[in-house]
């Protein structure tokens, strides 16, 4: 089923993301429901009982337990939701990584006002970073030249390439301030906490170029913190891997947008 | 109509209308220190080291302290037995031991800051640190304001007792009931900052 | 208790400052805290209205308004990000704490609790009074901080660590600030408990008791319980500022690429838990008030007792308990696994069912029911759809998982907005039209009422609906550019021009409502009787306005508080405190049938 342009949704771009949407639109199904049905009584009952038409009220009013049965739908309805779909969704997407092979691990560390995306290169494998080595132009992740997982990692700005049809998870930090890594495309959203390294993964569906927001207030430059993400088809992903120096390579290198204030 | 309650209790909730009010304060009170004491678990949970308190501390200091403040809630007590009693002068000998107690409390507190001070130790130097002068820092403040009020009963305050002796009772008991929870706040404190 | 004579002398000796400014009169600091709250509703709402043209107009300079600025906000006009971000913090601040909880909880407690229960006055009348000068002081603090460098506080009204804590000194203003309004919520809401505990009037039992009461007893028990949290934070946050401890400050940072020198080794989460364990029992301080006045002008206007007043009242009951259990709904995306977050939309689940009955049992009222749709009642039926669309809002919020999608858009904002603009505000207004004739003896004007009434509803919709729409379309909220930028919703971002004019529309729409209030104040029809709307709870029994001391006898409560069109009975609706046919005049006890 498609609800995404039922409900102004932006297209879906990822294995889990219908899941979602399907969430949406059953909650908001429950919703419109309970605010018609109770929308055409509020109507009649206003119109019935006016005080011309009705100028002695009934002290007793109604007698009816009807309602009582709409209350205890809506609690089972909600009890449906929760464990039908909420807390299962959440079990296996949120709080478990894949562990398929070809899955790709990245690394985004968040700061004001921009994503730096960290690939571990070909061993797959990190680089040690330390703010000891950090500096703002030639080593903005901060990485420790003298380890040797570091040596092809590759490093830039805003810009994140995945592959289409493989896990990918994002490994989530930050730098200064909370920020909050936002895909909408690909209904994937998490707090980045400073102090904290948080995973987030999807499977992209759909190659197409797409922006990451940041959805949590980070200071003055929080609406222009807009990074970029490209999904490749799997072998125009290893073109642009096979393009991509290495970060302590030397070589000037980096998304040439306008980040730092 | 006048306000009812002041001097005698209301029979269906068994208290007068100030009790009811220290004790709802009290409540804000346990919520406020709760948080922070929650605070501390969770700094020192997460802290990478976390020293032994008596080994930065001065744990006969704050056991001396302790102890001040514990004699100091028995002559609160004792003051309030005095009004029951119908002796003022005790009650005043009592109050103002328990005044001048609770300023040795803040000498002997002074005297642990500033040594603290002087060897560069200060709330940003750690977490222990930081929980450390907030938390002892908020408690002197709760037991100056203690002595504030106290203070008032011992001078001004006393006039009442010509006029509504009864209700002045019932001021010194409430002042008691914060006092005491004053007290049983450093009881707290002592073991979890200097002991554990 | 005491006479008549007795109970009126003193208030003519009181020299002019001590009757109207520093009154220990409850009904006085009623009203002082309704122009207070007044104001800073109107001073809030201009506030947005300002963030408004950025939202309509990024960049654009604002028109007239925009030379009145200097350069620090709006350079030639043009609001500054910074600018956008003070305002917005400060609107949602000014608004919570100084505008709906001065007016909700502050206003109409003092003002009609004590009459409710039959009550000389508020237990503690002076710390009655020092509970409005703080309040008082605390808004200036705010007032003063948006004068200071670099601005009033810009780290939204939820002050997330680190960026509070690296932020400009407005932040600083704005946690002392916090901390007189905690204060002072504090103090008032110790009065609403002893007073409802000790001041009740003989045989005003616990199920007599109005809905109101009922209603802000629960919040002065959230108040007293969530608030000292609230303060241990800021506290906490404040020597983060001031004396550069680490409570929330993680080590390692680099803000602006310099490290900063700190210890670290603090949490970041630890502000968000203590700030939502306050603020989530806050959103209910906003609304229980609220469904308190509904509660009573719907009962008063159809004529007949509510259906469903006890489940009501252990609804109201239920909802302050939850209210402690649901905090970490706001932090689903920090990093929660499956145990927790499932706590956490249970308890979410299980709160909004409570909800569900009271609207419920409100509705059912309505069924039987002689209708007068006066103004009062015209904002009281209005608020329940409203706060519906509000409350049914929430749901996909409690769920964890739709709330991926959600969180931080400006579906949130739509969410609470319709609960506390349309919902919350909407009752307050048919408070003060309902209670207008008691503090002053006068009525308000009724076609200015509908003149308020009828924009005002549309307008509100038509601001705080399309903010639904764009929240599904994926838009953040606290975007300086409204969303300009973002690719994926384009389609929905012109409606960021219709919500601004609806929200200017609205402003235009509250001017009837101020000439209204102002004029009726000094040429308001005059009631005729102490009881204008022909109500049946004890504030009605009182003088008009009601002396210093309230009622002239001691009121004696016989029955339950909506006997309205009583089977039998003579006229449709019988008081409190009126002696049953054939009982001998007010002896002895009165435990009568319920
Ligand atoms: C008065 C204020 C108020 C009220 C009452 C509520 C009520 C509720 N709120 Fe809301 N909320 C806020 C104010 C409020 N909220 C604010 C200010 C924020 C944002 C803070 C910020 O981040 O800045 C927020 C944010 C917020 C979030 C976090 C969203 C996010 O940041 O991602 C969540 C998530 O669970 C939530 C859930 C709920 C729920 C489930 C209720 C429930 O209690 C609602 C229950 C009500 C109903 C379910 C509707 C009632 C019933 C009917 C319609 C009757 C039906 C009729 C028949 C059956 C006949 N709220
Ligand atoms: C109680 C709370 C409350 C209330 C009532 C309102 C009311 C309004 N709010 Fe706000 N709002 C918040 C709490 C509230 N808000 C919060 C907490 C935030 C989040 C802040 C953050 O991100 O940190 C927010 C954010 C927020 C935003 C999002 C900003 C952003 O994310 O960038 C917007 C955007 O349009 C907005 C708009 C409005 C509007 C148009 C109203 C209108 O409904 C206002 C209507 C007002 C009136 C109708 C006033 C009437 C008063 C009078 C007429 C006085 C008369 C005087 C006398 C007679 C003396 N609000
Ligand atoms: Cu980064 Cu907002
Ligand atoms: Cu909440």
């Amino acid at each position: 089923m498609d609800f995404t342009k039922l409900f102004f949704l932006p297209i879906v771009a990822s294995a889990h993301g219908h899941e979602i949407d399907m969430m949406i639109y059953l909650v908001h199904l429950l919703m419109f429901i309970l605010l018609f049905g109770w929308a055409v009584y509020f109507i009649y009952v206003l119109f019935r009982f006016r005080r011309n038409k009705n100028p002695q009220a009934n002290y007793h009013g109604t007698t009816s337990h009807f309602s009582s049965y709409i209350e205890a739908a809506v609690a089972i309805v909600e009890v449906i939701l929760l464990v039908g779909f909420s807390i299962p969704f959440w079990a296996k997407q949120v709080n478990a990584l894949p562990t398929r092979p070809d899955k790709i691990e990245v690394r985004v560390v968040a700061e004001q006002f921009a994503w730096n995306i960290h690939y571990p290169g070909a061993d797959g494998k990190f680089g040690r970073t330390n703010i000891e080595f950090f500096d703002k132009q030639s080593n903005p992740l901060g990485l420790d030249s003298s380890d040797p997982n570091g040596k092809d990692d590759i490093v830039n700005i805003n810009q994140l390439h995945l592959p289409i049809g493989r896990p990918v998870i994002i490994h989530l930090s930050s730098k200064d301030v909370m920020h909050s890594f936002s895909l909408p495309i690909m209904r994937v959203k998490q707090d980045v906490i400073p102090g904290m390294s948080i995973p987030t993964w999807f499977i992209p569906t759909k190659t197409g170029q797409w922006q990451i927001g940041c959805a949590q207030l980070c200071g003055l430059g929080h609406y222009r913190m807009i990074g970029f993400i490209t999904v490749h088809s799997q072998e125009g992903y290893q073109k642009w891997l096979d393009e991509q120096a290495p970060a302590l390579g030397g070589s000037e290198e980096g998304g040439a947008d306008d980040f730092w204030n | 109509m006048d306000m009812p309650y002041i001097v005698h209790p209301r029979e269906d909730t068994g208290l007068f209308n100030a009790k009811l009010g220290i004790w709802l304060f009290l409540a804000s009170e346990v919520m406020l220190f709760g948080a922070l004491f929650s605070s501390y678990i969770l700094m020192r949970i997460g802290a990478f080291q976390w020293p032994q308190g008596s080994d930065v501390l001065n744990v006969p200091l704050g056991a001396l302290n302790t102890v001040i403040l514990i004699s100091s809630s028995v002559s609160m007590v004792l003051s309030w037995v005095s009004l029951k009693e119908k002796n003022l002068g005790k009650f005043r000998l009592c109050l103002a031991v328990t005044i001048l107690l609770a300023l040795g409390f803040m000498v002997v507190k002074a005297f642990e800051y500033s040594a603290k001070f002087s060897h560069h130790i200060f709330p940003e130097t750690s977490t222990y640190f930081a929980i450390y002068f907030t938390l002892t820092g908020l408690h002197a403040f709760h037991v100056m304001g203690g002595v504030v009020v106290n203070t008032y009963f011992l001078f001004p305050g006393t006039k009442m007792w010509q006029t509504d002796p009864e209700r002045f009772t019932n001021r010194i008991e409430v002042a008691g009931v914060y006092w005491h929870f004053v007290d049983l706040v450093w009881i707290f404190l002592f073991p979890i900052l200097y002991l554990l | 208790m005491s006479q008549q004579g007795h109970a009126h002398h003193d208030p003519h000796e009181l020299p002019f400052w001590k009757k109207y400014v520093f009154s220990t009169d409850h009904k006085v600091i009623g009203i002082q805290y309704g122009f207070t709250g007044l104001f800073f509703l109107f001073f809030g709402f201009c506030l947005v209205m300002l963030m408004r043209w950025q939202l309509a107009y990024p960049e654009q300079p604002v028109p007239v308004i925009g030379k009145f600025f200097n350069d620090s906000s709006m350079p030639g006009g043009v609001m500054l990000p910074e600018f956008y971000n003070s305002l917005g913090a400060m609107h949602g601040t000014i608004m919570v704490f100084l505008g709906i909880v001065p007016v909700a909880f502050g206003a109409f407690v003092n003002f009609v609790l004590p009459l409710q229960v039959g009550a000389p006055d508020m237990a503690f009348p002076r710390l009655n009074m020092a509970s409005y000068w703080l309040l008082v002081v605390g808004g200036i603090v705010m007032l003063v901080s948006f004068f200071v460098p670099g601005g009033a506080a810009n780290s939204g009204w939820t002050s997330y660590a680190p960026l509070a804590v690296v932020a400009t000194t407005g932040q600083t203003y704005w946690l002392i600030g916090m901390a007189f309004l905690i204060q002072s919520s504090l103090l008032g809401a110790i009065n609403v408990i002893a007073t409802t505990f000790q001041l009740r009037a003989k045989g005003l039992t616990f199920m007599r008791l109005p809905f109101f009461v009922w209603s802000q007893l629960v919040t002065a028990f959230l108040l007293v319980l969530a608030f000292p949290p609230l303060l241990a934070a800021a506290v906490l946050q404040l020597m983060d500022r001031i004396a550069h401890t680490s409570f929330f400050m993680p080590s390692g940072l680099l803000v602006s690429g310099q490290p900063l020198e700190i210890s670290g080794g603090g949490s970041v989460l630890l502000w968000q838990h203590l700030f939502w364990f306050l603020a989530h029992p806050e959103v209910y301080v906003l609304i229980l008030p609220a469904m308190g006045i509904v509660a009573e002008v719907i009962a008063n206007n159809i004529r007949k007792p509510l259906w469903g007043y006890k489940a009501m009242v252990y609804s109201v009951v239920f909802i302050g308990f939850m209210s402690f259990i649901v905090w970490a709904h706001h932090m689903y995306l920090t990093g929660m696994g499956t145990a927790i977050s499932a706590f956490f939309q249970a308890t979410t689940m299980i709160i909004s069912i409570p909800s569900v009955i009271i609207l419920t049992a409100l509705f059912i009222s309505l069924w039987g029911g002689s209708i007068r749709f006066n103004t009062q009642m015209l904002f009281a039926l209005a608020f329940l759809p409203m706060f519906g669309i509000g409350g049914l809002t929430g749901l996909p919020l409690g769920l964890s998982s739709p709330d991926i999608y959600l969180h931080d858009t400006y579906y949130v904002i739509g969410h609470f907005h319709y609960v506390v603009a349309p919902g919350t505000i909407f009752a307050l207004f048919a408070g003060v039209y309902h209670w207008f004739p008691k503090a002053t003896g006068r009525k308000m004007n009724e076609f200015l009422g509908q003149l308020h009434f009828w924009p005002s509803l549309v307008f509100m919709n038509g601001i705080f609906f399309p903010m639904m729409i764009q929240g599904l379309a994926g838009v953040q909220r606290r975007l300086y550019d409204g969303g300009a930028q973002y690719a994926h919703a384009k389609d929905y971002l012109d409606l960021n021009v219709m919500m601004s004019w609806s929200a200017w529309l609205l402003a235009i729409a509250q001017i009837p409502f101020i000439i209204n209030f102002i004029g009726s104040l000094f040429a308001g029809k005059k009631v005729d009787s102490d009881n204008p709307w022909e109500a049946t709870t004890l504030e009605w029994q009182t003088p008009t306005p009601p002396g210093h001391g309230n009622f002239l006898t001691q009121p004696i409560v016989y029955r339950g508080p909506y006997e309205y069109s009583v089977p039998g009975a003579s006229k449709d609706f019988t008081s409190q405190n009126e002696p049953p046919a054939g009982a001998s005049q007010p002896a002895g006890t009165s435990q009568g049938v319920h």
